[in-house]
C-alpha cells in the first residue's frame, strides 16, 4: 500500500454507558480500498464501534479521523456526506417504500432542485429526477436487484432485503462501507453471491470495506486484515493467520464454545 | 408575597397536585404496561363527577354521608374503564402505538360527546360533598376539606405503592411491562392483568373525582381532557411507569399551576403548558426515570 | 429533459376533470334549481373545501412524515386570525377582493408556517406519544395568546372580517393548495420525508439530515394549515380563539384517520364528505363527533390504514380502466 493517509484512523476511541465501558481504547487504521475484519463473541462491541463510527453514539474518549479529518461530535448524516456509509445488523429498510425508492432516497443530495421546481415540475426537476433514476438502477445491477425497482421492500426475500440495504450504502457515495453482519441467515449460495458483490465494489468504487462477521471462515477467506474485539477492548489484529494463532483470540473463542 | 398567601397558595397547590397525582397514577400504570396514552382517562373523572352529581343528593336524602356516593362513582368508572379497555383497546393493541393512540382519542371523544348528548352541554353543580368547617390559623384560611383531600390522596398513594410491592397481583403488574413473554411463561395472566390495571386507574380517576368536586363543584362534559393532559405530562415529569414518580410529577405540576396563577391569572395555563413543554423536551425519561434509547 | 409524455396528459386530465367539477358547481348553483337554499348549499361547499386544505395539510404530518400532531388547529388559528388582520389592514386601499384575498391568505399562511417551523424545532426532537402531547400543549398556548391578545378581541368574538370567501374563489384556492401539496410529496422532499417516517436511524445513516426535513415538512403543513384557516375566517367573518380548541385538532385528525393516513385524495374525499354530511342533516349535527369517535374505533379494529389506506385515487388511472387500457398498461409492466 502507498504511503497515503488511511481512510479511516481511529484513535484510543471508547464509550461509556453509565458506569459500563462498552467499547474502550480502540485504534484502527484502514487503507485505501482495504478489506478489513472485524470480528469478536456476542457482546464484545463490534456494532458499538459502528455506531461510534457513524455518529449514532458519541464517542466519551478518543478520536476518530476520515481521511485525515476528524469527525468527532458530528452528526450521522454529516458523517455520512463525509463518506462513511453502513449497513445494520437487524435491516434497517424503508419497508414501505418500493425498492428503487430506498435508493433514491439516499440520493437526497445529489438533487438539489429547489421547492419551487418541484411545485411547477420545471425542466431541473424533471432532468434531476431522471438522472436519480438512472444511478439507482445502476446501483441496483450492482448487488443484483434489476428488475426489482417497483417491489416494496418489505415484500423483498431476507437475502436481498440485505443487498438491497448494500445499494442504498453504495447511494450515499461513500469511501468507506461498514457491514454489519451481511451474511447473517444467508445460505452459502446467497453468501457466495454477497461475496462476489463485495469484492466487486470494491474494485469499481475503489472503497474500502470494514466487515462485522460472525462467520469466521468467510472473514478469514476475504478479509485482509482482522481485528478482534472482546469485552470492548482490541485483543488482536493482524493477517487472517496471524489472529488465527493468537493465543488470546482462541481462548475468547473457545471460552464461548464451552457456553 | 407575604407569608399567608404563600403558605394558602402551598396548600392549594397540594390539593390540586393530589388531584393531579391521582390521575397521573392511571395514567402511568396504564403505559406502564401497554405502552398507551389513555386518552379517555381523563374523561372518567368526568363520568365519575357525573355519577357522584346524581348520587350525592340520593346518599343525602336517605341520610347517610355524601362522600360514600364515591364507592357508586368508583363502581361505574371501574364500569367504564373495563368496558373501554375490552370493547376497544383490545382488539387494536397488537397493531402498533399510532392505532392504540387513535382509538385512545376516539374513546375520549366518545365519552365526551356521549356525555353532551346525555347531560347537555350547561355545566353540573354538585351539592356539598364535605361539610366542614373553615379555620383560620394565622390569617390562612383553611378548609377542613382540603386538608382532607390531600390526606385521601397520601393514603391512596400509599396503599397503591404497597399494593405494586408487596402483593402477588401487584408484582405481575410490575412483571408485564418488563417482559411480556416472559410473564406468560410465568403463568400470569397478561391480559387479565391488563384488565386488573384500568378497573384500577378507573377506579382511582373515581376518587380523583370526589376530590375535584369537593374543590371544584362544577361539571362539564369536556372537564376531563385538558385535566387528563396535564396529568399525564405530571406523570412523565414523574417518571412514567413508576408510581411514586406519579405522585412527585402530580404535586409540582399542581404547585406549579397555583403559583403561576398567582402572579399571570390571564396567562396561567400558557405558562403552565410551556413549563411542561420544557420539561418533556429536557428530561423525558421524568425525575424518577431511567434515560432509555433505541437500540440500534 | 422535458417533462415526460405520460405526466403531461395526466395533468391535463386532472385540470380537465376540476374543470368539469368546477363546471357542474356553477351550474348548481346559477341555474337556481336549488332556490332559496343556494345561499346554504354553497356554504356547506366552502366549508367542505377549506377542511379539504387543513385536513390534507394535517396528512403531511400524520401520513407522509408518520407523526401525531394533536395541535393542528393551533396553526389554523394563526392562519385565521393573521389574515384577518392582513385583510383589515389592506381593505379601503381600492385592491379587487380576490387580491386582497390571497395577499391575506399568503400573510396567514406564512404566520403559520413561522409558528409551525418555531414549535416544531424543539417539539420534533419528541415521537410518537410525547410528540402528540407537546402539540397540544402548543396549540393550547397559542389560543391562550388569541384570548389575551388585545388585537384578536381579547378573548371575544373578533368580527367584521371581510367575507371574501367566496365558493368560485375558495374552489381553486383548494384546488391549487392540494396540488402542491401533491407535488410536495411526489418529489425528493416527500420522498425524503417517507423514508424518515420508514426508519430515522436508516435515514440519518443514508445522509438525510432527519431533523431539518421534519421541521421544513412541519412548517409546510403549518403554512397550508393557516390558508384554510385564512379561508375559514373570511368565510366565516367572525371568530373566538376557543373555536380553535383541542377538540377541532381532534375533529382534523379524525377526518384525516378516516380519509387513510398517507392518502392525499382520502383526505379530500373524507374532508369533503365528513364535513359536508354532518351540514346536511341538521338534527345529526349534535352526534357528528359521537359518529366519528364510532367510526374512528372501527376503522382502527378493521382498517387500521383507513378507508382509502394509502391508496391514491388517480382520474388518469380511471379512464384508462373504463377505456380498457389499463389492461394493456398493467401487462406492459410486468
Amino acid at each position: 500500500m502507498a504511503e497515503k493517509t488511511p481512510v479511516l484512523v481511529a484513535k484510543s476511541l471508547g464509550i461509556q454507558f453509565g458506569g459500563l465501558k462498552a467499547v474502550s481504547d480502540f485504534n484502527m487504521e484502514i487503507g485505501e480500498s482495504e478489506l478489513v475484519g472485524l470480528i469478536g463473541p456476542n457482546g464484545a462491541g463490534k456494532t458499538t464501534v459502528f455506531n461510534l463510527i457513524t455518529g449514532v453514539y458519541k464517542p466519551t474518549e478518543g478520536s476518530f479521523y476520515l481521511k485525515g479529518e476528524k469527525m468527532n461530535g458530528k452528526k450521522t448524516h454529516q458523517i455520512v456526506h463525509a463518506g462513511i456509509a453502513r449497513t445494520f445488523q437487524n435491516i434497517r429498510l424503508f419497508k414501505k417504500m418500493t425498492v428503487i425508492e430506498n435508493v433514491k432516497a439516499a440520493m437526497q443530495e445529489k438533487a438539489n432542485y429547489s421547492l419551487v421546481d418541484a411545485i411547477f415540475r420545471t425542466k431541473k426537476y424533471w432532468t434531476q429526477e431522471a438522472e436519480l433514476t438512472k444511478h439507482a438502477k445502476e446501483l441496483l445491477e450492482v448487488v443484483h436487484l434489476s428488475g426489482k425497482e417497483e417491489i416494496l421492500a418489505s415484500n423483498l426475500p431476507y437475502g436481498q432485503q440485505r443487498r438491497l440495504e448494500i445499494a442504498r450504502a453504495l447511494a450515499t457515495d461513500m469511501s468507506l462501507l461498514l457491514l454489519d453482519e451481511p451474511a447473517a441467515g444467508m445460505n452459502p449460495t446467497e453468501t457466495e453471491e454477497l461475496l462476489e458483490i463485495i469484492n466487486y465494489i470494491r474494485d469499481r468504487f475503489k472503497v474500502s470495506v470494514l466487515l462485522i462477521e460472525h462467520d469466521m471462515s468467510l472473514v478469514m477467506k476475504i478479509c485482509q486484515r482482522i481485528y478482534v474485539l472482546d469485552f470492548g477492548t482490541t485483543i488482536a489484529s493482524g493477517t487472517p493467520e496471524e489472529v488465527a494463532n493468537h493465543p488470546r483470540v482462541i481462548e475468547a473463542y473457545l471460552g464461548k464454545d464451552d457456553e | 408575597m407575604t407569608v399567608s398567601l404563600f403558605v394558602q397558595s402551598l396548600i392549594n397547590g397540594l390539593n390540586q397536585g393530589a388531584i393531579y397525582a391521582l390521575i397521573a397514577l392511571g395514567y402511568t400504570m396504564v403505559y406502564g404496561i401497554i405502552r398507551m396514552i389513555n386518552f379517555a382517562h381523563g374523561d372518567f373523572i368526568m363520568i365519575g363527577s357525573y355519577t357522584l352529581f346524581y348520587t350525592v343528593p340520593i346518599m343525602i336524602n336517605i341520610g347517610m354521608p355524601a362522600w360514600l356516593a364515591v364507592i357508586i362513582a368508583v363502581a361505574v368508572c371501574m364500569t367504564v374503564g373495563v368496558l373501554v379497555e375490552t370493547i376497544a383497546y383490545k382488539p387494536v393493541r397488537k397493531a402498533g402505538s399510532m392505532s392504540a393512540l387513535i382509538t385512545a382519542l376516539a374513546m375520549s371523544i366518545f365519552l365526551e360527546n356521549l356525555a353532551m348528548v346525555l347531560f347537555g352541554a350547561k355545566p353540573h353543580n354538585v351539592a356539598k360533598i364535605f361539610a366542614l368547617p373553615t379555620i383560620n390559623v394565622m390569617g390562612v384560611v383553611l378548609p377542613l376539606n382540603v386538608l382532607l383531600t390531600i390526606a385521601i390522596g397520601v393514603g391512596i398513594m400509599i396503599l397503591m405503592q404497597v399494593f405494586i410491592k408487596k402483593t402477588k397481583m401487584g408484582k405481575a403488574m410490575r412483571a408485564v411491562p418488563q417482559d411480556k413473554d416472559a410473564a406468560i411463561l410465568a403463568g400470569i395472566n397478561v391480559n387479565r392483568i391488563i384488565t386488573l390495571t384500568f378497573a384500577i386507574g378507573s377506579g382511582l380517576a373515581a376518587v380523583a373525582a370526589l376530590m375535584y368536586c369537593a374543590k371544584y363543584p362544577r361539571v362539564t362534559n369536556d372537564m376531563g381532557s385538558m385535566m387528563g393532559i396535564k396529568a399525564f405530562i405530571a406523570a412523565v415529569l414523574g417518571g412514567i411507569g413508576i408510581i411514586p414518580g406519579a405522585m412527585l410529577g402530580g404535586i409540582l405540576v399542581g404547585l406549579i399551576e397555583i403559583f403561576v396563577k398567582l402572579f399571570a391569572p390571564g396567562w396561567y395555563e400558557a405558562i403552565t403548558y410551556s413549563i411542561l413543554i420544557v420539561i418533556l423536551l429536557v428530561k423525558p425519561s421524568g425525575i424518577l426515570g431511567k434515560n432509555l434509547g433505541e437500540k440500534v | 429533459m422535458k417533462m415526460p409524455k405520460k405526466y403531461k396528459v395526466s395533468y391535463l386530465i386532472n385540470l380537465l376533470g376540476l374543470l368539469v367539477l368546477y363546471g357542474l358547481a356553477v351550474l348548481l348553483f346559477e341555474s337556481g334549481v336549488l332556490g332559496t337554499s343556494t345561499t346554504y348549499v354553497k356554504g356547506i361547499f366552502t366549508t367542505a373545501c377549506y377542511t379539504i386544505v387543513m385536513v390534507t395539510s394535517l396528512n403531511l404530518v400524520v401520513g407522509v412524515m408518520g407523526e401525531f400532531s394533536l395541535g393542528h388547529a393551533g396553526f389554523v388559528s394563526v392562519g385565521a386570525y393573521v389574515s384577518a388582520l392582513a385583510s383589515n389592514a389592506l381593505s379601503g386601499t381600492g385592491m379587487p377582493n380576490l387580491l386582497v384575498l390571497l395577499i391575506a391568505l399568503v400573510i396567514g399562511g406564512i404566520a403559520a408556517g413561522i409558528t409551525g417551523m418555531l414549535v416544531g424545532i424543539p417539539a420534533l426532537r419528541l415521537r410518537g406519544d410525547y410528540l402528540a402531547i407537546v402539540t397540544v400543549a402548543f396549540a393550547e398556548i397559542i389560543r391562550v395568546c388569541f384570548c389575551n391578545f388585545e388585537f384578536t378581541g381579547g378573548g371575544k368574538t373578533m368580527s367584521g372580517i371581510a367575507k371574501l370567501a367566496d365558493f368560485y374563489w375558495v374552489y381553486w384556492i383548494t384546488a391549487a393548495c392540494v396540488a402542491v401539496m401533491f407535488m410536495f410529496v411526489r418529489s425528493r422532499y416527500g420522498r425524503t420525508v417517507k423514508s424518515i417516517r420508514e426508519d430515522y436511524i436508516a435515514a440519518a445513516a443514508s445522509g438525510i439530515n432527519v431533523t431539518y426535513y421534519k421541521v421544513f415538512t412541519f412548517a409546510v403543513a403549518a403554512f397550508f394549515a393557516g390558508v384554510g384557516g385564512g379561508l375559514y375566517a373570511h368565510y366565516m367573518t367572525a371568530m373566538i380563539p376557543t373555536n380553535f380548541n383541542f377538540n377541532y385538532s381532534a375533529e382534523l385528525l379524525s377526518e384525516v384517520i378516516i380519509g387513510g393516513t398517507g392518502s392525499l385524495t382520502g383526505s379530500v374525499i373524507g374532508a369533503a364528505f365528513l364535513s359536508a354530511l354532518p351540514e346536511m342533516m341538521r338534527q345529526f349535527s349534535t352526534y357528528r363527533m359521537l359518529a366519528y369517535s364510532v367510526i374512528l374505533v372501527l376503522v382502527m379494529i378493521f382498517r387500521p390504514g383507513g378507508i382509502f389506506g394509502t391508496w391514491e385515487f388517480s382520474l388518469t388511472g380511471l379512464l384508462m380502466k373504463l377505456s380498457g387500457k389499463g389492461n394493456k398498461a398493467a401487462k406492459e409492466g410486468q
